[in-house]
């Protein structure tokens, strides 16, 4: 294993020209049997391994990745972090993540880059003026920083931000949370893997599950995979866009359908954008990397899809939305856009908990916002798992909401009439 | 004199115009059809940038649009400075101004350069292991400092007043790429008369073949037949050559994104029209012949100024007539370069050598350049270039391992040449690897794409020509057997001046002290791959990911290939099994500007007005969006605040009259004989008893039982209803009905029509509406008892049929005038006039939220939010009890949604009348301050009532219903206000005004 | 950018139209009589198949009227349209196979 990270261990190598730095975490091959396997080598997959291993005491942990770690969507999001979610159950939830953020890279010994450089919610109608102010004041009874500026308070916080009144949708305020911020995602991945691996995880890549084997009593015994059966007391599905492929091997249908979702960066330029800049109403999403991309997010297409990739209108629609708040950044350029499978419930809240075969365990259903989730959905994964019951954040999240109808609807709260 | 380095015309220009430019505030002079690069280099400028990361001075490496290193900001004016241009692609004007970028304090002397020396400390990956201590320090100290570090050029600061336009195209075959392969393909598919259009990213149509040398035999066969094919192409109607355009994406079946830039090139004066155009075409048939891109070899130093690819000093020699070294030294791996090394030596240079990586490299041709006096080393290699800011020397080792310096002034490498396949992957067309060729060559491909030319691996000009025939006939769908020769036997060419694939020979780098550069903007080194491999990174996505190799500006274009050549070699698999990073869009980068296009200065959306917007315009009115309405918000008078204004506004309406554009209400004309059954089933009330000339309120829920939108419905035969609906919400609950009419109710016959833009609505309210609508509206006896609350029928006012509803959305006495939209302003002035009388009163849509609040009407989104059933808005006895089905009405009976502890609407007083609360503003017990999760509701509409002296406010609370009277504190922005929990009615509960 | 063909129209650009779910979840005659579950069977969960997908479509800006398709979700390519109440075609299922 590679060692401690640190500005003394670079130093050292240095000296050696780097030669003797290690695998950060085992290449493994598959072992006969766990006792948890986690199907999905993404960041939240990764950090419920982490967790098993650190807070659970289990340590005969599997995470199965059919391609390379971190290659879905932890590493095709726009890195997006914040935690101002307007119910009290999504507050808990994001705030949990947020928290475990804020000390993540020493936690892991991996710089993960978080920088809370303020997620700022522009308001641009009456109507968003009164969701956000509600926003605001849910967030403060529930402990979450959130604010409200001005116009002119906006555009000290973010210098480019066009606040003129002849714009098609001019700025009427925002709301700032300045906790918030990005994080490099792939760093992310490979953080919690490294720090899985050195607690005993055995992190297996190009392992595609094929089937998950039950027991006569419905309890799960395995999964089959590309690289033979592996037998597992639990299974712990973290799959997103894959989901529903992977639970119908269990024969459990889940309440998802799985979009493309865009995003693209434009050329580096020296720095521009001090925060990230949100507009549910033009529909844009953009902060600047450390490299001096501009990321920017678009909305999902419209159908259901696997092909990761999206239409050119979708990126054309983030775009212009840019140019609306941002009129300065016409003449730059998008450099490279992509897209990834986003997984989305009927409430586009995710389903974190049991199922109803015995040891089949679920955390999916992330939508757009699973990034910012990641350390807080790993955790409270592995509480469910190793207990077998959910989480006190993530018991509102479990699978029969949408039975008893107690939905938490965070874009219905935002809805907009008149 | 135009530059120390012109060499005579060869190239196929004819006369060139002198141009004046400058370059980081010196004066030079090019000549016209010159890009940036060319006539710097014939000027002897080779630095022209500073790489990302080590900032080390950096010369130009290609000469086309995969430019990693001369990338500079080019000033047309104010709003008009363009960060990252490629200095290969831009063609010079008179006073075209570029300065360098990613410098401080000069492009000769960079402090950044620091990193250079520093670079033993930051390899690939490094910020990953440290900057973790304190918690704090990234965000503050080395965050900042790295961000400053990083980036290229500078944003611009003004607004760009350039405009961009889009076009839309349908065409038979679309050909990308005009170089041979190109240009043969739309030639060929064109006889048949089917409709082409052919695009390519340079000024000019030729692509390799306009570096071919003019002045050998073959060169001029070439020349000849380019202009016999495009004279050909121009002449026929059913082309469209668009040159400057790339195709950037293909997105979906053949529909193929293009960029068309259209006055970068032009001094900003002569600028008229577009700065870019969007076309999106959408085409049956595709030919790919987008070419193949040279390959840098890596060895240390290879980007020092002066370093660049053997290919595109050919392509400066015999298209600009520049002579980018005087006594440069040709490195290469393939057969390509030593045709450049006798023409270098034909136009007067003296190469220093050949040095050919190859140790099976063709004698003859190393023969031949030997008989010219220039030393040849087969099977050698360089080990280091001298020369910080330019080429200076190189040490070279030949095949026995001897090492020599050797003084140069350029080095001209060739790693050979690999297809442009991004297009390929977008349209899902499969990338194989070919052993033989050594590089990734387009595989099965869909259908109706073809791929010809380089990208195809076609070996000499002539190969491209063919293949382009064979794909043009295929694609305009023209019956030949075999391609007729469409050039001279004697333009044939030797397979080795078309290029033969060869990968990137990277071998020889490990062991080699010094920088050898695979990405060359990203600065990324053989080194750092091979430590992310030693580091467990594997997959190429991964060393990709950690070492940033591909994700330059050229995305990967001048440095996938070596990535994998040495990810292979360092892992021992073979490169299939290292895999291929995948194409995204775009091709090359496209301007914000040219995606975004004419949804600019307040187009994003159009702007709905109601006809009767210009009157309020006049009248001074302050406007609010709602939806993409822009409605009156209130009427100031000179000084007055809006809170005055609307209390005045309300007072006026309540003592006597006040008249509300209502024109934006969504109206649907719903026909049938089952329409009554289908209202039936869409909401929650029942309609088949409503008599004819009646209305009723009428509230839709979704499926799953929350409210979707409400609104009147009036009866205006058996079978025809006139339903209104939210502004906002007017579409959706159209698309919504349709749903349901046309996919679950198939059985009932009834027609729907939005009539939202037919009808503008006059709403007249207060207690001397009647006068003023009856003084208006001929032939309908307005008296309560003949038209009582509630009524709709059909009349006339100005000769015209109107309808006309009794109904309030105030709690006074109201009437909703229907006019046909085109009478709308003569309509709005005949009421106007007579209210004058009255002192009627014009109110927008914040007076129009105060009445209804008042009275306890609520605003669907704004008192509901998606998660508020009929029940709990108090909307219950809208909920036709018996009825066996409605949409909407098994949710209603879930367990969780029949809970009594649902937030129910609730009237709020605050103790302190004067305090108005935010709306938002959230609920709590005293006892339960602070307690996160601790939240019995929240505030939804909040105003100053001038009729009550007071503030109040609607909201929606935990069992609202069964805690009136009850004191509860909610959220201001210092802190905490008690208010009273009350009836969410504050005015004439009793309902004496409505039907008075 | 999708190509649909409409049944009632012909090939048409996507933003023409406006996507309409899963097709062929038929709404219960009688919903009351369903349990919770089957209810919330009904209302939420989906097939999303990886692979060939039925789903309707309404060509909102064109005829205005539903129909359905089926698509493979791994390409994007469309098998075939057909009008809304007939049954689906007879297709078979082979994941990205419709390049």
């Amino acid at each position: 294993m590679a060692g401690h990270f640190s500005a003394l261990s670079l130093l050292r190598q240095a000296t050696g020209g780097h030669r003797r730095w290690t695998a950060q975490w085992r290449d493994a091959a598959p072992a006969a049997d766990y006792d948890v396997v986690i199907v999905g080598g993404g960041g939240h997959g990764l950090a419920a391994a982490y967790y098993l291993a650190k807070e659970h005491g289990v340590h005969r942990v599997a995470v199965l990745e059919k391609g390379w770690i971190g290659g879905g969507n932890t590493g095709r999001n726009t890195t997006i972090i914040r935690s101002n979610y307007l119910w009290d159950e999504s507050a808990a939830l994001y705030d949990h993540a947020l928290k475990l953020w804020e000390g993540l890279s020493r936690e892991i010994n991996y710089n993960v880059m978080f920088s809370p450089r303020g997620v700022m919610m522009l308001a641009h109608t009456q109507h968003d003026v009164q969701v956000f102010q509600r926003h605001i004041h849910a967030n403060r009874q529930n402990g979450v920083d959130n604010e409200w500026l001005t116009p002119r308070e906006a555009q000290r916080f973010c210098p480019p931000l066009s606040i003129a009144s002849d714009s098609r949708y001019p700025v009427l305020g925002a709301a700032l949370q300045r906790r918030g911020g990005t994080a490099r995602h792939d760093a992310v991945a490979w953080g919690y893997a490294r720090a899985a691996s050195e607690r005993g995880v055995d992190i297996i890549q190009n392992c595609a599950v094929t089937g998950i084997r039950r027991g006569p009593d419905g309890a799960v015994q395995g999964v089959e995979t590309t690289r033979g059966f592996i037998a597992a007391r639990k299974i712990g599905v973290s799959a997103a866009g894959a989901t529903s492929t992977v639970m119908q091997m269990a024969a459990v249908r889940m309440p998802l359908e799985s979009y493309p979702l865009q995003a693209l960066v434009s050329e580096p330029v020296k720095p521009v954008m001090p925060c990230v800049v949100m507009s549910n109403t033009v529909h844009a999403y953009i902060s600047q990397s450390d490299k001096g991309e501009l990321v920017i997010g678009s909305g999902t297409d419209q159908y259901v899809s696997y092909s990761q990739r999206g239409g050119l209108q979708a990126v054309a629609h983030a775009v212009e939305a840019v140019c609306e708040l941002f009129p300065t950044f016409s003449r730059l350029r998008m450099m490279r856009s992509w897209a990834g499978t986003v997984d989305v419930t009927p409430d586009r809240s995710p389903i974190i908990g049991t199922t109803p075969v015995p040891g089949l365990f679920v955390n999916a259903g992330w939508g757009t916002g699973g990034f910012k989730a990641t350390p807080g959905s790993g955790h409270v994964f592995a509480w469910t798992i190793a207990r077998g019951t959910p989480h006190p954040i993530a018991a509102p999240f479990s699978l029969d909401r949408f039975r008893t109808g107690r939905l938490i609807d965070e874009a219905a709260a935002a809805a907009v009439a008149h | 004199m135009t530059g120390a380095f012109r060499v005579p015309r060869r190239g196929i220009d004819g006369s060139r115009r002198e141009v004046r430019f400058s370059f980081n505030g010196r004066l030079f002079t090019g000549l016209a059809g010159d890009t940036l690069a060319s006539a710097l280099l014939a000027n002897g400028v080779h630095l022209m940038g500073r790489s990302f990361k080590y900032h080390r001075a950096r010369g130009v490496l290609t000469a086309g649009s995969a430019e990693p290193n001369a990338l500079v900001s080019i000033d047309r004016g104010a709003g008009r400075v363009t960060p990252n241009v490629r200095a290969t692609m831009q063609e010079i004007y008179d006073g075209l101004r570029a300065t360098s970028q990613n410098h401080f304090p000069s492009l000769h002397f960079d402090l950044g350069s620091a990193a250079d020396l520093l670079s033993p400390l930051i390899p690939a990956g490094f910020y990953y292991k440290t900057f973790m201590w304190p918690r704090m320090a990234w965000r503050m100290l080395y965050e900042p400092a790295i961000r400053r570090m990083a980036g290229l050029g500078v944003a611009p600061t003004a607004a760009d007043p350039d405009r961009y336009a889009m076009r839309h195209a349908h065409c038979d075959v679309l050909v990308v790429g005009g170089g041979p392969a190109g240009l043969a393909a739309a030639l060929a598919a064109a006889e048949s008369g089917e409709s082409v259009i052919l695009c390519d990213e340079n000024a000019r149509l030729g692509g390799a073949i306009l570096a071919e040398p003019a002045t050998s035999s073959m060169g001029a066969a070439m020349a000849g037949w380019l202009e016999r094919t495009l004279t050909d192409l121009v002449s026929r109607r059913n082309v469209r050559l668009l040159t400057r355009t790339t195709a950037f994406g293909i997105y979906g079946q053949n529909a193929v994104a293009l960029a068309e830039r259209r006055t970068d090139h032009l001094p900003p004066e002569a600028a008229h029209g577009s700065r870019e155009r969007l076309w999106q075409i959408r085409a049956r048939r595709i030919v790919i012949a987008a070419g193949a891109q040279e390959q840098p070899l890596v060895f240390p130093g290879n980007d020092r100024p002066g370093v660049m690819l053997a290919g595109a000093a050919r392509t400066y020699l015999n298209q600009f007539d520049v002579l980018p070294g005087r006594r440069p030294l040709v490195v290469t791996a393939d057969d390509s370069a030593y045709a450049l090394a006798k023409e270098l030596i034909a136009a007067g240079a003296r190469p220093a050598a050949v040095v050919d990586l190859r140790p099976d490299a063709c004698p003859m041709l190393a023969k031949d350049i030997s008989a010219c006096g220039v030393a040849v080393f087969t099977g050698g290699m360089v080990l280091g270039v001298k020369g910080a800011h330019r080429v200076r020397g190189a040490r070279v080792a030949d095949a026995n391992g001897r090492v020599r310096k050797v003084n140069c002034d350029a080095i001209f490498m060739s790693g050979g040449w690999a297809p442009s396949l991004s297009l390929v992957s977008q349209a899902s067309g499969q990338i194989v690897w070919s052993e033989e060729a050594n590089t990734y060559l387009p595989g099965a491909l869909p259908k109706d794409i073809r791929c010809a030319g380089a990208c195809a691996a076609a070996g000499s000009l002539q190969d491209a020509i063919d293949q382009g025939t064979s794909a043009g006939f295929w694609a305009g769908r023209v019956r030949r057997a075999e391609p007729p020769s469409q050039t001279a036997p004697e333009a044939r060419l030797s397979p080795a001046s078309g290029g033969p694939l060869v990968s990137p020979v990277t071998r020889q780098v490990s062991g080699l002290r010094g920088k050898a550069f695979i990405d060359f903007q990203n600065d990324v080194t053989a080194k750092d791959v091979q430590l992310a491999i030693r580091e467990g990174f594997h997959s190429i996505e991964h060393i990709k990911r950690y070492t940033t190799t591909g994700m330059a500006t050229d995305q990967g274009r001048t440095s996938n290939l070596n990535a994998l050549s040495i990810a292979s070699d360092t892992l021992g698999l073979p490169v299939p099994q290292v895999g291929l990073t995948t194409f995204r869009p775009p091709y090359t980068p496209v301007t914000f500007g040219v995606l975004a296009n004419f949804a600019r200065d307040g187009d994003l959306d159009p702007v709905r007005k109601a006809p009767m917007h210009d009157w309020a315009v006049g009248q001074g009115a302050v406007f609010e969006d709602v939806g993409m309405w822009r409605r009156a918000r209130y009427f100031p008078r000179a000084g007055e605040s809006m809170r005055t204004a609307v209390a005045r506004e309300c007072l006026a309406t309540r003592r006597s009259a006040g008249v509300y554009d209502a024109s934006t209400l969504g109206k649907i004309e719903v026909v049938g004989p089952d329409a009554a059954e289908f209202l039936n089933r869409m909401y929650t009330g029942s309609w088949s008893k409503l008599a004819v000339g009646r209305c009723k309120y009428g509230v839709m829920l979704r499926e799953d039982g929350f409210i979707f939108d409400d609104g009147v419905i009036g009866r205006m035969a058996a079978d025809r209803f006139h339903v209104t609906t939210t502004t906002s919400g007017a579409a959706r609950v159209l698309a919504h009905m349709e749903d349901y009419l046309q996919t679950e109710f198939p059985d009932l016959r009834v027609w729907l029509t939005s009539t939202t833009e037919q009808w503008a609505v006059i709403a007249v309210n207060g207690p001397k509406s009647r006068d003023i609508v009856g003084a208006v509206v001929d032939g309908l006896d307005l008296s309560n008892e003949a038209f009582p609350h509630m009524s709709v029928a059909e009349a006339r006012m100005l000769d015209t049929p109107i309808r006309l509803f009794r109904v309030s959305f105030t709690g006074e006495l109201g009437f909703e005038v229907n006019v046909p939209s085109a009478l709308a302003t003569v309509a709005w002035q005949a009421v106007m006039e007579a209210g004058a009388a009255h002192d009627l009163c014009p109110y927008g849509t914040e007076t129009m939220h105060v009445l209804r609040a008042e009275k306890g009407y609520i605003i669907i989104g704004q008192d509901t939010d998606g998660t508020v059933t009929p029940e709990d808005a108090g909307l219950g006895w809208a909920v036709g009890k018996t009825k066996p089905d409605f949409v909407g009405l098994r949710s209603l009976q879930r367990p969780d949604i029949v809970d009594s502890h649902r937030k129910q609407l609730v009237g709020l007083l605050p103790t302190d009348p004067n305090l108005v609360l935010e709306e938002g503003a959230q609920l709590v017990e005293e006892e339960m301050i602070g307690e996160p999760g601790s939240s019995l509701g929240h505030v939804t509409s909040s105003y100053w009532s001038g009729l009550l002296g007071r503030s109040f406010a609607l909201g929606l609370v935990e069992s609202g219903r069964q805690r009136k009277g009850q004191v509860l504190l909610a959220t201001t922005s210092r802190g905490f206000a008690p208010v009273r929990i009350e009836a969410p009615s504050f005015y004439d509960q009793g309902g004496e005004r409505l039907n008075g | 950018m999708l190509l649909i063909d409409c049944p009632h129209c012909g090939p048409r650009a996507e933003p023409e139209f406006q996507y309409g779910g899963e097709a062929h979840i038929a709404r219960p005659g009688d919903p009351s009589a369903l349990s919770d579950e089957a209810w919330a069977t009904h209302l939420f969960f989906r097939s999303n198949s990886r692979g060939l997908h039925a789903e309707r479509w309404r060509h909102s800006h064109g005829c205005g009227r539903y129909f359905n398709a089926v698509r493979d979700t791994v390409t994007d390519r469309f098998a075939c349209t057909y009008p809304t109440g007939t049954p689906r075609p007879d297709i078979a299922d082979k994941p990205g196979e419709t390049r």
